[in-house]
């Protein structure tokens, strides 16, 4: 184009070219174009189909005695299941008030209903490792409950974190008894 | 780059000539490690790591390339597939032990090349870009370790690739789904196993390529000496090669013997028993420790067991400020060249500091060396937390004052005076 009426050089206005449209307008479509690029690049990493899939678990809870604990898998992560003792819960309920990293009383634990059966989560809140107490004869900690060896968090025997680096209780997994022998965890 | 008296490339033959019109490749490695790389008369034996650690990078990566080829990246079969290696590949034990081992020692040269650093302050300028690509190579040689060891899908493997992706999950907020996003599952398992796998293949090239940055960046103000007495004219130096190519083949004799006796003598020394047992994904190992050489900052991320509170109200829980340690105590390492404030270089001419290093630094990382392996119990827990402690004033409160206070010792004029006793030059001018 010509040079403008007021003058000024070839192909400006106000300091305007034609040609930086052309520039913006590349630039973006290109940018836009590399940002969506990283949608299916960090989408690829999340977990896939088939392991969302694998979301709920039953587990037969019949045949578990008072004071008898079974390891289960629950979304590739090993479930503690327990039942307690009266002694136990008992113990349990002794400390429902002291002052805990993360308050929660036994029966919050439990869910209504459910007068001894304790569904968790088996992985320490800290790092991920299985605490040891669920089977007889491991080391159950200061507190009488789970011990985990990675990193020396000690839960109690409602599975309350006491002692140590872990943040959290040990988790407990939505569930719901499907029938009189089977929970439905998931 | 590089000094005026530096000796230029200069090709004999028709096709050296030629190679030198169409590609100088050989007058770049001749100015970058050869007679054209003045470097100072008076490195000591401390000046041998770095091309030691070259040495290991690319042992790692030939062995490394050698093993992919026999291995499977698949739960099912990565572990019978890793003694498929030891047992019926030709060879294989070897190629596993040396890359195993070979890590080992990469990170012991490592780390006597960065405590070289620590104590003759290589890290001040002019070379603080040298120093902070050095630390981004550590950072990136510890995630490519932590990876590769996840590969044999022994119980250790597993159980660190858990811990260490879960140290994700302590960030606020966005934790939980970034571990789940990092581990592609709830738990580490074949997404993770094959994304470690082509990340372990990666990143020793992107190592590699730090690296070249880190050898340009070095060739700009050149090596620094044991004196930290910049070089002033010609006969401060030497030239790379012969002198130091020489030197260096010497120390890598020296490493090499003690690399053969840990190969094929004490394979597994340094290793884990438990590695020997497939990943059990319901079982932790009684004592799960991570390789010897994160120990330090393992020892660091247990060290803190109680929430950070003010008034009864928690502000930053014990996991994640175990966490923050950790990363903290190695990016802590990225602000040397602006915490240690004394113009003078090395600890020979820094008697307080020097002081501190011997008695302080060195004792501190040796027992978060040993604290990092030890069981989470007392009194290995409250030791751990003394030396986390001192090991963070050393750096952020130590250093920063002392090289302010101390008063250093007389400078030699310069490397030639350091070496022979006297230099005219530097009688011939009035002292300074």
């Amino acid at each position: 184009m010509a040079s403008t009426v007021d003058g000024t050089a070839e192909g400006t206005e106000d300091g305007v070219r034609r040609r930086d449209w052309i520039h913006i307008a590349a630039l973006s479509t290109a940018g836009v174009g590399g940002a969506s690029v990283i949608i299916p690049l960090v989408s690829q990493m999340a977990p896939t189909a088939d392991t969302l899939a694998a979301s709920t678990t039953d587990v037969d809870v019949s045949a578990i005695e008072p004071g008898q604990s079974i390891k289960a898998v629950f979304r590739d992560q090993p479930l503690f299941v327990s039942r307690l003792t009266e002694e136990s819960i008992a113990e349990a309920q002794a400390d429902d008030g002291v002052q805990m990293r993360d308050p929660e009383t036994l029966a919050e634990r439990l869910g209504e209903g459910n007068a001894d059966l304790l569904i968790q989560i088996g992985v320490c809140t800290h790092l991920g490792c299985v605490p040891l107490g669920a089977i007889e004869g491991e080391d159950k900690g200061e507190y009488d409950g789970y011990f985990c060896p990675c990193h020396g968090s000690h839960y109690d025997v409602a599975g309350r974190i006491r002692k140590g680096p872990a943040p959290l209780n040990l988790v407990i997994p939505e569930f719901e008894f499907a029938n009189e022998s089977v929970v439905r965890v998931g | 780059m590089s000094f005026a008296w530096a000796k230029q490339y200069e090709p004999k033959t028709p096709f050296t000539k030629w190679m030198d019109e169409k590609l100088p490749l050989p007058r770049l490695v001749y100015s970058a490690i050869g007679a054209g790389y003045p470097v100072p008369r008076n490195l000591n034996y401390m000046w041998n790591f770095g091309v030691l650690a070259g040495f290991f990078l690319v042992l790692q990566i030939v062995t490394g390339v050698v093993l992919a080829m026999h291995y499977a990246a698949n739960t099912e079969v990565a572990f019978a597939q890793t003694e498929h290696i030891m047992r019926n590949v030709n060879y294989g034990w070897l190629m596993r032990y040396a890359h195993a081992n070979g890590a080992s020692f990469f990170f012991i040269v490592i780390y006597l090349h960065i405590f070289r650093g620590f104590y003759y302050s290589s890290y001040k300028a002019p070379r603080e870009m040298i120093w902070l690509l050095g630390v981004v190579i550590f950072l990136l040689m510890m995630a490519t370790a932590f990876m590769g060891y996840v590969l044999p899908w022994g119980q250790m493997s597993f159980w660190g690739a858990k811990v260490i992706t879960s140290l994700f999950g302590a960030i606020p907020l966005v934790g939980e789904p970034l571990q789940t996003w990092l581990v592609g599952g709830f738990a580490p398992g074949n997404s993770a196993l094959n994304r470690f796998f082509s990340l372990h293949f990666l990143l020793p090239f992107v190592i590699a390529g730090v690296v070249i940055l880190h050898i340009w960046a070095l060739h700009i103000p050149g090596s620094s000496n044991p004196t930290g007495v910049e070089v002033k004219k010609e006969s401060d130096t030497i030239p790379f090669h012969p002198y130091y190519t020489a030197k260096d083949g010497f120390g890598l004799g020296v490493f090499l013997i003690l690399f053969a006796i840990m190969l094929f003598f004490l394979p597994n020394t340094l290793g884990h028993p438990d590695n020997y047992l497939e990943a059990n994904p319901l079982s932790t190992p009684a004592h799960i420790v991570p390789e010897w050489y994160f120990y330090p900052f393992y020892a660091i991320l247990r060290a803190f067991t109680g929430d950070l509170a003010l008034f009864g109200v928690t502000i930053i829980p014990a996991k994640l400020l175990g966490v923050i340690a950790m990363f903290a105590s190695i990016l802590v390492w990225f602000f040397l060249p602006w915490l240690d404030k004394s113009p003078v270089r090395s600890g020979h001419y820094r008697p307080l500091f020097k002081k501190f290093f011997w008695f302080g630094l060195i004792p501190c990382m040796l027992a978060l060396f040993y604290l990092g392996g030890a069981k989470p119990e007392e009194p290995f827990i409250s030791l751990s937390q003394i030396a986390t402690a001192y090991y963070f004033l050393h750096f952020l409160v130590i250093l920063p004052i002392v090289s302010q206070i101390e008063i250093p010792k007389p400078l030699p004029f310069s490397i030639t005076e350091a070496v022979l006793g006297k230099d005219d030059d530097g009688a011939a001018q009035p002292a300074e």
